[in-house]
């Protein structure tokens, strides 16, 4: 019997999770909640240009209004903060120059910070913005990703010569051929605009610093703590123990709260220079401007299938433009290198040949958000496919069966070089039709469309990187951890403190982490209090990306539980005089192994081990703590599958898309909380539906982004959005004990392939089909031909 | 103008004379003059419905009124709903379906959802879907927080039946 399987386990049970109550009672602490004694505010003036030269900055003026403390330049930043350069050296060939907090020269996309105030409060700090006078000298802009690479386009990092960050190529050799002798050929060519995260709780931070100490404290809102700690310290000159960031309630990250803002690290800078803390909560405007943004790609790409619909060979070409930098730590050029290796990942595919480009331009910064390529490279790949089936006149599930990665014939490696462990598309397809009862759908739809209503249904299989290995970011030479840990201490009244590197924002680790604690352990749910986000206190960790906080977080936690469990029981043999095997550790009672009869309550045996420990055998150690860290081996990433499908309505008078139901079959393994699992899975389609529909980051001719409030950028309402039904196939990973593999970014990764399908099944009797995301009302009646 | 006014109102049951800046929005004023930090702020313009709260019974954006149009009136934050005991069911509703992720919405959804609970509206999901349109959650998909409130509306039509 496995830990799993036991009759007290709460590993696959969808208990509740602890820090609900608080948060339904108003009583969280955000960032922006935290008020410390001789607390300033920042604000930032921020370059109006696209791309210009920094003639001159007067701050005489700003610096004598009322409340200021300091106005400081990009100059007086360089002066302490050391600047950064965002590549990998795994992504052979990519560059970026140096990068400073604000540029004390050439300010190189709308938005990017110049000067900041620092003052008694942010209105002042404000008003005082308004007051800095800076001289401009505007620059000719690149703009377009589509000319970034042309001759004669300005080019933003003149040493450079171009606008080239990074280009990547694949090629297994045979895809001519293959495309030769194929059967039928489909060809298309993609757009996905820009979007960005918008965390419902902006960027937000307070740096403390203390001179007496040389110490720097930062509360953060943010998804890894000790990634941030070692960028302040190496940037700041800051001994790294002596930096602490400590992350509290987090409201939502998404991938947007993890990389180098020249914000955040000027008020971290500012607070050194100062002495004093300060705090910096960007408004949403700032947020629009200044958070990273994600997508932008433009992708053609083929495929080419043989007369019984078997795929022979697929070819792409991803272009995306990512702003004038590459980010650090964590590059640029992450997504673009997702979009190459997953691609038509969920088939089987002979004969694969693709290009990635990646080049700078004048526009916000673009990094990892959520689901990092994953929706771009469903919805090319699921795309084709659905262009393919309707080409050889084949039904798009029975295209999909055909070619999927059979169920048993793992371990496998796609053609991108993925190797895939274990996975389950055929069985998730084959429920998932079951679940949305493909066959009846069918039929309502036909008879629907007699009747003048276009009604779409969009199928998405897909692959998930989760649970990286250091293959993602530690070898490129970033300091970001892919090992994480686990510290569990039996206090004396056997109350349970884990500690994990692992951080919260929402997704409910601190319940999934109480589960696997309280479970390996052997006590109840009520005695386990969670510690996470401060780097003072939990064992060196990533955090939470990539999916990667239950896979790896978790194993950390399940085995330090096997190892306290096991301790106290070789204590309690000691003390009732038997054998470790004779006993077990059931819901903090220490019991005849195979029965309820209690022998021991815990708190009993904790008493002794911390009060009383002349009764302990002289070899006993009095040390009810265990620290285990856990790592990734046998696998670059932990793969899971996946399968969804959308049912739409389009209205061809209007373009606009009607969201009828939503369906979704995730592979997660392992599932420790189902009920998280499923709001996981909707939350992500959700923000998948937003980047499918809505969601877009305009900039005009000037490179002056246009949607700067949320009446201008769209995100999904509660109205709009469609039912989920969510299922699951279990396919624990080998990879470890736990068997759990990541399920926080599927969501957003498969819907948008789905929407797409889906709007174009509706449209296909019209003969017109879209190619565009979003897939806005306008897109739509382009496509019918009707604007 | 005067840059500053006086002003007293009703927080929670408990009156409040202070003198504000007369720019200060009411959002602003409970969070950092009165340590009221349930009260979320999300854009500042109206759009996102984090920083909703009652003023004379009514929900209101608090980021779009300024605290010296709450002279006079009475107001009620997240932290004085959860004390009056009013939302108990609705907040056992969130936390058993998990209608809340970071929770940075929640107080504003929750104030959301207890007026329609209030008004005794039936437990339709397209009706309450339309009521929350107001209020953005960038985390949950929503689902789960429309399985919350119809559960309590229709523990409410067994009560007493709707409106
Ligand atoms: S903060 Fe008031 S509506 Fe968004
Ligand atoms: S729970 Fe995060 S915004 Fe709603």
């Amino acid at each position: 019997m496995t830990v799993f399987d036991a009759p007290n386990s709460y590993i696959g049970r969808s208990i509740p999770r602890p820090n609900l109550s608080r948060l339904t009672q108003g009583r969280g602490t955000f960032v922006d909640d935290i008020e410390l004694a001789r607390m300033l505010h920042a604000a930032f003036l921020r370059s109006p240009h696209a791309h210009a030269r920094i003639v001159k900055i007067d701050t005489g003026k700003a610096a004598r209004l009322p409340g200021v403390v300091r106005v400081l330049t990009g100059t007086d930043i360089a002066a302490v903060f050391k600047p950064y350069v965002g590549v990998l050296t795994h992504l052979q060939g990519m560059r970026s120059p140096p990068q400073h907090p604000m540029p004390a020269d050439v300010a190189r996309c709308q938005g990017e910070p110049v000067a900041m105030v620092v003052a008694e409060s942010r209105a002042q700090a404000e008003d005082a913005v308004e007051a800095i006078e800076v001289e401009w000298e505007e620059l000719p802009a690149a703009l377009d990703m589509e000319r970034a690479l042309e001759p004669g386009e300005p080019v933003i990092h003149p040493d450079f010569g171009n606008n080239l960050c990074w280009e990547r190529n694949i090629d297994t050799g045979g895809v001519d051929a293959a495309f030769a002798a194929a059967h039928a050929v489909v060809e298309e060519t993609f757009h996905f605009g820009r979007h960005t995260g918008v965390t419902l709780e902006p960027r937000a931070l307070i740096a403390d610093y203390s001179k007496a100490e040389e110490a720097l404290t930062v509360y953060y809102s943010g998804q890894s703590p000790h990634m941030l700690q070692g960028t302040l310290a190496s940037r700041l000159q800051v001994q790294e123990h002596k930096v602490r960031v400590v992350c509290k309630d987090v409201g939502g990250s998404f991938g947007i709260k993890i990389h180098t803002y020249g914000d955040e690290m000027a008020t971290c800078a500012a607070a050194k220079i100062l002495g004093r803390p300060i705090k910096f909560i960007a408004d949403r405007q700032e947020s629009f401007v200044a958070d990273i943004h994600a997508r932008d790609h433009r992708v053609t790409a083929r495929l080419a299938v043989d007369k019984d619909g078997h795929i022979l060979a697929l070819e792409m070409d991803d272009l995306t433009g990512i702003g004038p930098f590459s980010m650090f730590p964590r590059s640029s050029g992450v997504e673009c290198n997702q979009i190459l290796n997953l691609t038509g990942g969920p088939y089987r595919i002979p004969q694969y040949r693709a290009r990635g480009r990646v080049v700078f331009q004048n526009k916000a910064m673009m990094c990892q958000y959520r689901a990092v390529g994953h929706p771009i490279a469903v919805a090319v790949g699921e795309g084709l496919v659905d262009l393919a089936a309707a080409k050889i006149g084949m039904d798009p599930a029975e295209f999909r069966r055909r070619n999927l990665l059979p169920d048993d014939g793992y371990p496998c490696k796609s053609a991108a070089g993925m190797r895939f462990e274990g996975l389950s598309h055929q069985a998730a397809l084959a429920k998932l039709l079951k679940l949305m009862d493909y066959d009846k759908l069918r039929a309502e739809q036909a008879a629907l469309r007699k009747k003048g209503i276009y009604r779409g249904i969009g199928l998405a299989s897909m692959i998930e990187v989760t649970n990286p290995s250091p293959m993602f970011y530690g070898v490129g030479g970033a300091r970001i951890a892919a090992q994480d840990g686990c510290t569990l201490r039996l206090d004396a009244a056997a109350g349970l403190h884990c500690l994990t590197g692992v951080t919260e924002q929402g997704q409910g680790l601190e319940a999934v982490m109480t589960q696997i604690a309280a479970t390996a352990v052997g006590v109840t749910l009520a005695c386990v209090r969670m510690h996470t986000g401060d780097t003072d206190k939990t064992p060196y960790g990533g955090g939470t990306w990539a999916s990667r906080a239950t896979g790896i977080g978790g194993e950390a936690v399940l085995q330090a539980g096997i190892e306290l469990k096991r301790r106290v029981l070789e204590i309690a043999a000691r003390l009732l005089k038997t054998k470790p095997e004779e006993l077990d550790l059931v819901e903090s009672k220490i019991v005849k192994r195979g029965t309820s009869e209690q022998l021991m309550p815990l708190y009993e045996l904790t008493r002794i081990v911390y009060y009383r420990t002349n009764e302990l055998p002289d070899d006993i150690q009095p040390e009810l703590v265990v620290t285990r860290h856990y790592r990734v081996k046998d696998y670059a990433f932990v793969f899971t599958n996946g399968v969804q499908a959308s049912y739409l309505e389009v209205d061809t008078d209007t373009g606009f898309v009607r969201l009828l139901k939503h369906w979704c079959v995730e592979d997660c393994g392992r599932a420790i909380n189902p009920k998280l699992v499923d709001e996981q899975c909707r939350g992500g389609i959700v923000q998948g539906i937003g980047g499918a529909l809505y969601e877009h980051c305009i900039y005009d001719e000037r490179g002056q982004l246009v949607t700067t409030t949320m009446a201008d950028y769209l995100v999904p309402m509660p109205v709009e959005m469609p039912e989920m039904e969510i299922g699951h196939v279990e396919t624990p990973t080998q990879t470890s004990a736990l068997g759990a593999k990541g399920a926080g970014e599927a969501g957003t990764g498969g819907a948008p392939a789905a929407i797409l399908n889906a709007i174009n099944d509706a449209l296909a009797p019209l003969g017109a089909k879209v190619n565009a995301q979003p897939s806005t009302p306008e897109v739509v009646l382009k496509a019918l031909g009707k604007i | 103008m005067p840059e500053r006014i006086g002003i007293t109102l009703k927080v929670n049951g408990e009156e409040v004379r202070q003198e504000v800046p007369v720019r200060l929005n009411l959002a602003d004023f409970l969070r950092q003059e009165l340590a009221l930090t349930g009260t979320h702020v999300g854009c500042e313009h109206g759009v996102c419905g984090a920083c909703t709260l009652r003023v004379n019974g009514r929900i209101v954006r608090s980021c779009l009124m300024l605290a010296a149009q709450a002279d006079g009136c009475d107001v009620q934050t997240i932290e004085g709903l959860a004390a009056s005991g009013e939302i108990a069911a609705l907040q056992n509703a969130f936390i058993e379906h998990n209608a809340l992720q970071c929770g940075y919405c929640t107080p504003g959804m929750l104030f959301a959802a207890a007026d329609y609970v209030a008004a005794r509206r039936p437990p339709n999901r397209e009706a309450v879907r339309e009521h929350l349109s107001g209020n953005y959650c960038r985390c949950t998909g929503y689902q789960s927080i429309v399985d919350a409130v119809c559960e309590v509306a229709a523990q409410d039509a067994t009560k007493g039946g709707h409106k």
